[in-house]
């Protein structure tokens, strides 16, 4: 399968090891990974904070960019670019786009998933061959759960990992907090959700905590790093990515 | 269209309890600096998420009742007019008297007459949101006039001096020793040695409850429902306050928003299976009262019923946001809102909390004020999505956050955030610019220490790094490792890998 990865403006410039774990692990399942370099950002940002005719433009860059019949399947490794993408970018282009960018938007998300979703549902596998010895717990970021409704396809991923000790989180499927520029826009809101986050990561005793998403790792991540409970995020491409012969520091 | 003299061409905007006194960031600031305010919230709501859970599980067609649901409050909006003459009609053939509200300042000046055409200076009222919505309590009192509160929660609420802050359990922010203070200090001829075990203190009111049932002669009440083709009224209810308003004085007035309807008497089928299950996690409320009009020589015979707009044709005028008026006040998104377990629902400055509170009021009242604390409402949201979940009539309230956001911006002066947006945008559209702003983006290493983290962000995100580190860019972007000869070889690597297994 010929796989575009779009890495989404976070993964690429503040996460890249995300989406260079995307990409070895794809190729080394035997597809074809392309890495368009037109690409920028879904608009999401954009979008969630009110602004729709300034994402219009990221929206026709992301058709433009993906569109190409060539393409099998594009991947991110985020379920909130990903529930952007399917569920945001229409509502841009029947706004302020033309018709014609409505029907590229309808085939470009039509191809487009988040990495669980492209592994279980598109590649048939759950058993990617990765090796991680270490205790892991896993936190469903909202818009994968219930944008995307991935369902337990990241943890059926997760189980099928040698050496892997995954202990479940405590009231998982509550929201870390982040939220974008509500992180900002409301912080102290934002911070009480994440307290109850973090005590839920630490009452499991896990050494990593996981999602599918480098945003919420990342709010997570900095919270944990703020209070030094001595948790680390490691993104779930990167743990299905690492193999017995190089094992992630 | 036709312009009629004296038709406003705007629906009007809702008054009332329909805005706060300053912006949700900062009213969320003083609850969660409230312990005790963040416990009481926290237990409570985990308690009915849990019991909503149970009972809407066991339903194999828990998600079918909710598209019907849908589908039937869709069917009202769209033919509202119809159905509210309709209503109209059989509600007069069987003896109530119909008045029209367009705000809430018209409704209560409504109420205040009819109750002073009894005679009367008091009144027992049921648990309503309109009336809440109305501040009608207030309105009364200040024309000397008493409404008592009969719902237990209600009553601690008024004799608290306070406001409520959840749609179901309004003093869901109170735990028991707190009620048996209030108690002592405002109940009249309370027993002063009460103590807070709870079937005291529902005694205790009950005994207190009991005389004013029996001696004030007119009721106000709110409606769950009012039934198009036959004129019926519904309120459910757990404590059997209700049952006592509505069936023993005299008079009975009821408030009812003009979004209620329901088509038939037989669509209650539904509702009455969703409404209890998703509100307080019961299979069945306690108490289900349907009255239609008078019926001579039982319960009141004088029966009202005020229709009351209040911002809701504005809000139907708005084709993405009408669907907020699906409600039914069920407050099954306060229940499981992670923003409104740690703010509370006083932050949301209205009568309606929580999310649908967050996407009712803007549009019921508007958020075009300068410094409007309504504007603040739409952001007042992570956007989880655990409110669509759980709304027994599937409204969007993601969408529709997302979507008063934006007309919130479409109304406001540019300011430093849009120009920052712009700037994104720019930057954004092309890849060119965008891989010079990742470049720009890399400058703030500079901030970091030495573990690589940025513990201190200045102006409009500083809020980030009040309780949150920001890592610092890595010294590469995805793109130049992916256009690097160590990008490539990796990934060469990676396919003869994949080759080999």
């Amino acid at each position: 399968m010929r796989i575009a990865l779009f890495a989404t403006c976070l993964g690429d410039t503040l996460f890249p090891n995300a989406a260079k774990s995307t990409a070895l692990l794809l190729t080394r399942l035997g597809h074809e990974v392309v890495f368009p370099q037109s690409q920028t950002c879904c608009g999401q940002m954009h979008v969630n904070t009110g602004y729709q005719p300034d994402a219009l433009p990221l929206v026709e860059n992301y058709a433009d960019t993906f569109g190409d019949s060539s393409i099998d399947a594009v991947v991110a490794p985020s379920g909130s670019c990903v529930g952007s993408v399917r569920h945001q970018h229409e509502i841009v282009a029947s706004r302020y786009g033309s018709p014609a960018l409505c029907g590229r938007v309808d085939t470009v998300k039509a191809k487009t998933y988040e990495l669980s979703e492209l592994l279980v549902d598109v590649l048939g596998v759950t058993d990617v061959g990765a090796w991680y010895p270490h205790r892991v717990t896993y936190h469903p970021t909202c818009h994968s759960l219930r944008m995307l409704r991935v369902g337990d396809k990241p943890l059926r991923l997760l189980r099928a990992v040698r050496g892997i000790d995954l202990v479940e989180l405590p009231e998982a499927d509550s929201c870390c907090g982040f939220g974008g520029t509500f992180a900002i826009k409301n912080a102290e809101t934002s911070t009480a959700m994440l307290a109850d986050k973090i005590h839920n990561v630490t009452s499991t005793g896990a050494e990593y905590c996981t999602a599918g998403d480098s945003s919420c790792l990342m709010h997570i991540g900095g919270g944990m790093s703020r209070l030094e409970v001595g948790v680390r995020t490691v993104h779930l491409a990167e743990i299905l990515a690492s193999v017995q012969e190089k094992v992630p520091a | 269209m036709t312009t009629l003299l004296g038709t406003p061409a705007v629906p009007p905007r809702g008054v009332g309890n329909l805005r706060g006194t300053e912006s949700f960031p900062s009213a969320a600031r003083h609850e969660l600096a409230n312990a005790q305010l963040r416990r009481n919230i926290g237990k409570a709501t985990h308690t009915i998420r849990g019991k909503r859970l149970r009972v809407t599980e066991e339903l194999p067609d828990w998600e079918e009742l909710r598209l019907a649901g849908e589908a039937i409050k869709n069917d009202v909006l769209s033919r509202l007019p119809e159905l509210l003459e309709q209503f109209e009609d059989a509600v007069t053939a069987r003896g109530g008297v119909v008045h029209w509200a367009a705000d809430a300042t018209e409704a209560n000046a409504l109420v205040e007459k009819l109750v002073r055409d009894t005679g009367s200076d008091e009144v027992i009222k049921v648990k309503s949101m309109a009336t809440q919505e109305m501040g009608l309590n207030e309105y009364l009192e200040a024309r000397g006039i008493t409404a008592h509160e009969t719902d237990l929660a209600e009553l601690i609420v008024q004799l608290g001096h306070d406001t409520p802050s959840h749609i179901l359990v309004p003093a869901i922010h109170r735990n028991r020793s707190e009620i048996r203070d209030i108690f002592l200090r405002e109940m009249d001829g309370v027993d002063p040695a009460l103590d807070d075990n709870p079937a005291h203190l529902a005694e205790a009111s009950r005994k207190y409850l009991r005389h004013k049932f029996m001696t004030v002669p007119v009721a106000v009440s709110g409606a769950n429902f009012g039934i198009a083709d036959t004129g019926t009224l519904s309120v459910v209810e757990s404590e059997g306050n209700g049952r006592m308003c509505l069936t023993l004085p005299d008079t009975l007035i009821t408030v009812m928003g003009i979004e209620k309807l329901l088509p038939t008497f037989r669509d209650l089928e539904v509702f009455f299976q969703l409404l209890p299950r998703s509100s307080t996690g019961e299979r069945m409320n306690p108490y289900t009262s349907m009255w239609t009009g008078v019926t001579p020589g039982d319960g009141p015979q004088n029966f009202h019923l005020i229709l009351l707009d209040n911002g809701r044709t504005a809000t139907l005028a708005d084709d993405i946001g009408r669907e907020a008026l699906r409600c039914i006040r069920c407050s099954a998104c306060l229940n499981v809102c992670p923003v409104y377990e740690r703010a509370g629902g006083h932050a949301y400055g209205s009568t309606y909390p929580g999310p649908i509170g967050a996407v009712l009021t803007p549009q019921l009242a508007g958020m075009d004020r300068p410094d409007d604390p309504n504007a603040t409402l739409p952001f007042a949201s992570s956007l989880c999505g655990a409110c669509f979940d759980a709304c027994p009539v599937r409204i969007d309230i993601p969408s529709l956050l997302v979507e008063l956001r934006h007309q919130k911006v479409e109304h406001a002066k540019f300011g430093p955030e849009a120009a920052a947006m712009k700037a994104a945008s720019i930057a954004m559209s092309s890849s060119k610019r965008w891989t010079v702003a990742q470049k720009g983006a890399r400058l703030a290493r500079l901030l970091a220490d030495k573990r690589g983290q940025i513990t201190w962000l200045p102006g409009s995100v500083g809020g980030w790094t009040d309780a949150r580190d920001f890592p610092a860019p890595p010294t590469q972007t995805f793109r130049q490792w992916w256009n690097s000869e160590e990008g490539r070889s990796a990934v060469e690597q990676a396919r003869t890998e994949g080759g080999r297994s």
